[in-house]
């Protein structure tokens, strides 16, 4: 435990994650909506432009990137609202794990479906 | 003499409101006044009471009148009557206030409801424990660290008899906040409060940045202190402690800017 | 109204009531309350969006499926939510970003009476106001993409 405790930011430090991951996906999620806004709505959607859209390996980084600043700066922000909910060691400390836990799964589980769909040759 | 008379004649009329005048007519409140016993375990309840207001009553005032002539039982605190002493902090039509910096006219309802000051445990009816609230206070060390002072053969004669000068502009950086008169208005308005109890909450976060910002101060932890899981960060700025603060101390504003420093935005000359 | 012995600290808490109620201190703890709940509602629809994007795997069927039960109207009204609390978070949040580090909240001076405190300025209390105006036109026009048809 003493040398989890060693590794873990400081708050500030934390914070300064939450404020520039929050600023990124600003700018990362606004560029995959205007690639929807670029053509029709409707077709926009249909199977084969998205699996080509996953297939530029760019567009998959960009959504790999939303799918980590958003998981990181989504999952702090729970992990903030739960912190103050209530207080003892228990507590913090599963909800710390728990919210690290579940980005982890989150951000491995998209990646998953970026590169099998970038990789599938469908 | 007779100057004289025309005189209070006038200023009756004008204010229309002298108790001799027979056109006087006395308004009048009711006062929901919160009651419990937390060591003797009754249930809390409210009680109504009927109390003549005036244009400048108070609610401390009106509450002392109940407290002399309807019930004297009525568990309240107070002091200066003046807005300087902290003590008399309720909670009034929902709003945590200055019972003594509150005047009934200005509530402009009928009913005055006075409740104790939320995030601070009840003692007895508008009664609560600042116990806590001060433990949080002293926790930032209130008061000026400087090794430097303490150590007066260092410093020669000149400088040790103006070893504290300031200029007006190192003044103003922390005045404010130190009028401050602990009265935990802010630390029940602030929704991180309603929740975290570890949380300093804006009274001592502001008192850290009243130091921190003071150029006689030399403390080398004072940042460290509050950053941590339950410090400075669990500020959201939603602004209510300085929406309540009776006394202009803008608390948001000294945590923000103790951020401001923390974040290395603003710069300071001193290593923290 | 029966739990104020004195058992522990906690006591007379205003608990979660506290932050779900916006309606008591003014504009600044309104964006409070929306930037929370946005962030709540935004996380929960990343996860499904995650979710549902994995379809993208099982294949053009599963995808079609998938879209079949997303496309709808209730669909579409849940992703005009979607938009407008995105919009309200991002724009609400870089007002939040500059206030939390000290930017056009003022500086501390002399309090006279009547006492205004100076952090909640129109400046960035206008913040608020235009996330508000934003969200408002960003939700209109994804309504209009969304369900105007095509
Ligand atoms: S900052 Fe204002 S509201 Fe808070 S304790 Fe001091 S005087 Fe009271
Ligand atoms: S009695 Fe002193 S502040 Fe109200």
């Amino acid at each position: 435990m003493n040398g989890i405790s060693k590794l873990a930011l400081k708050e500030s430090q934390i914070m300064k994650i939450h404020y520039i991951t929050g600023i990124l996906a600003l700018f990362v999620v606004a560029v995959h909506i205007l690639m929807r806004l670029v053509v029709p709505y409707s077709s926009s959607l249909e199977y084969a432009h998205v699996i080509a859209n996953y297939h530029n390996i760019f567009y998959a980084i960009l959504l790999e990137s939303i799918l980590v600043l958003i998981s990181i700066h989504g999952f702090n922000g729970v992990r903030v609202i739960l912190l103050e909910l209530r207080q003892s060691k228990i507590w913090e400390n599963s909800v710390t794990i728990t919210t690290i836990i579940a980005m982890i799964v989150l951000v491995s589980y998209g990646t998953r479906t970026i590169i099998l769909a970038n990789g599938l040759g469908l | 003499m007779r100057e004289l008379d025309n005189m209070t004649v006038k200023s009756d009329k004008k204010a229309g409101c002298d108790p001799r005048d027979d056109s006087f007519d006395l308004k009048k409140t009711t006062l929901r006044v919160f009651r419990t016993n937390t060591a003797q375990g009754k249930d809390s309840h409210f009680d109504s009471l009927v109390v003549p207001v005036q244009r400048w009553t108070t609610v401390l005032d009106s509450l002392l009148y109940a407290k002399s002539y309807l019930d004297s039982s009525i568990g309240i605190r107070y002091s200066c009557r003046m807005a300087s002493c902290g003590s008399c902090g309720m909670k009034i039509n929902g709003i945590p206030r200055l019972a003594c910096y509150t005047k009934i006219s200005e509530l402009e309802d009928p009913v005055v409801v006075c409740e104790p000051l939320p995030n601070f445990p009840v003692i007895r009816d508008l009664v609560t424990d600042f116990t806590q609230f001060f433990n949080h206070h002293k926790s930032i060390n209130p008061y000026i660290q400087n090794l430097n002072y303490d150590k007066t053969e260092k410093i020669d004669e000149v400088s040790s008899s103006h070893s504290h000068r300031q200029s007006r502009e190192e003044v103003d950086k922390y005045l404010q906040f130190s009028y401050c008169i602990k009265c935990g208005l802010c630390y029940s308005a602030c929704p991180t409060v309603a929740t975290d109890t570890k949380f300093p909450g804006p009274q001592a976060l502001a008192q850290l940045y009243r130091y921190y910002a003071d150029s006689r101060d030399a403390g080398k932890n004072r940042l460290n202190i509050v950053d941590d899981r339950h410090g400075l960060w669990r500020c959201h700025f939603a602004g209510s402690c300085s929406k309540v603060c009776p006394k202009g101390v803008d608390p948001a504003l000294g945590i923000q800017l103790l951020r401001s420093y923390m974040l290395g935005i603003s710069k300071d000359k001193r290593n923290v | 109204m029966k739990m104020l012995g004195q058992k522990n600290n906690r006591d007379n808490r205003e608990g979660l009531k506290g932050w779900l109620n916006p309606l008591r201190y003014g504009w600044e703890r309104v964006s409070y309350w929306l930037q929370r709940l946005t962030g709540i509602f935004l996380l929960v629809y990343f996860v499904g969006h995650v979710f549902e994007t994995s379809s993208l795997v099982g294949g053009r069927n599963a995808w079609d499926t998938m879209l079949e039960m997303t496309q709808t109207t209730w669909g579409h009204t849940f992703l005009i939510m979607v938009i407008g609390a995105s919009t309200f978070h991002s724009a609400n949040g870089i007002r939040l970003i500059f206030t939390h580090v000290g930017i056009g909240l003022g500086k501390p001076g002399r309090p006279d009476y009547p006492y205004y405190p100076s952090s909640l300025n129109t400046r960035q209390r206008s913040g608020i106001w235009i996330a508000l105006i934003l969200t408002a036109v960003a939700m209109l026009y994804g309504a209009n993409v969304l369900l105007g048809g095509d």
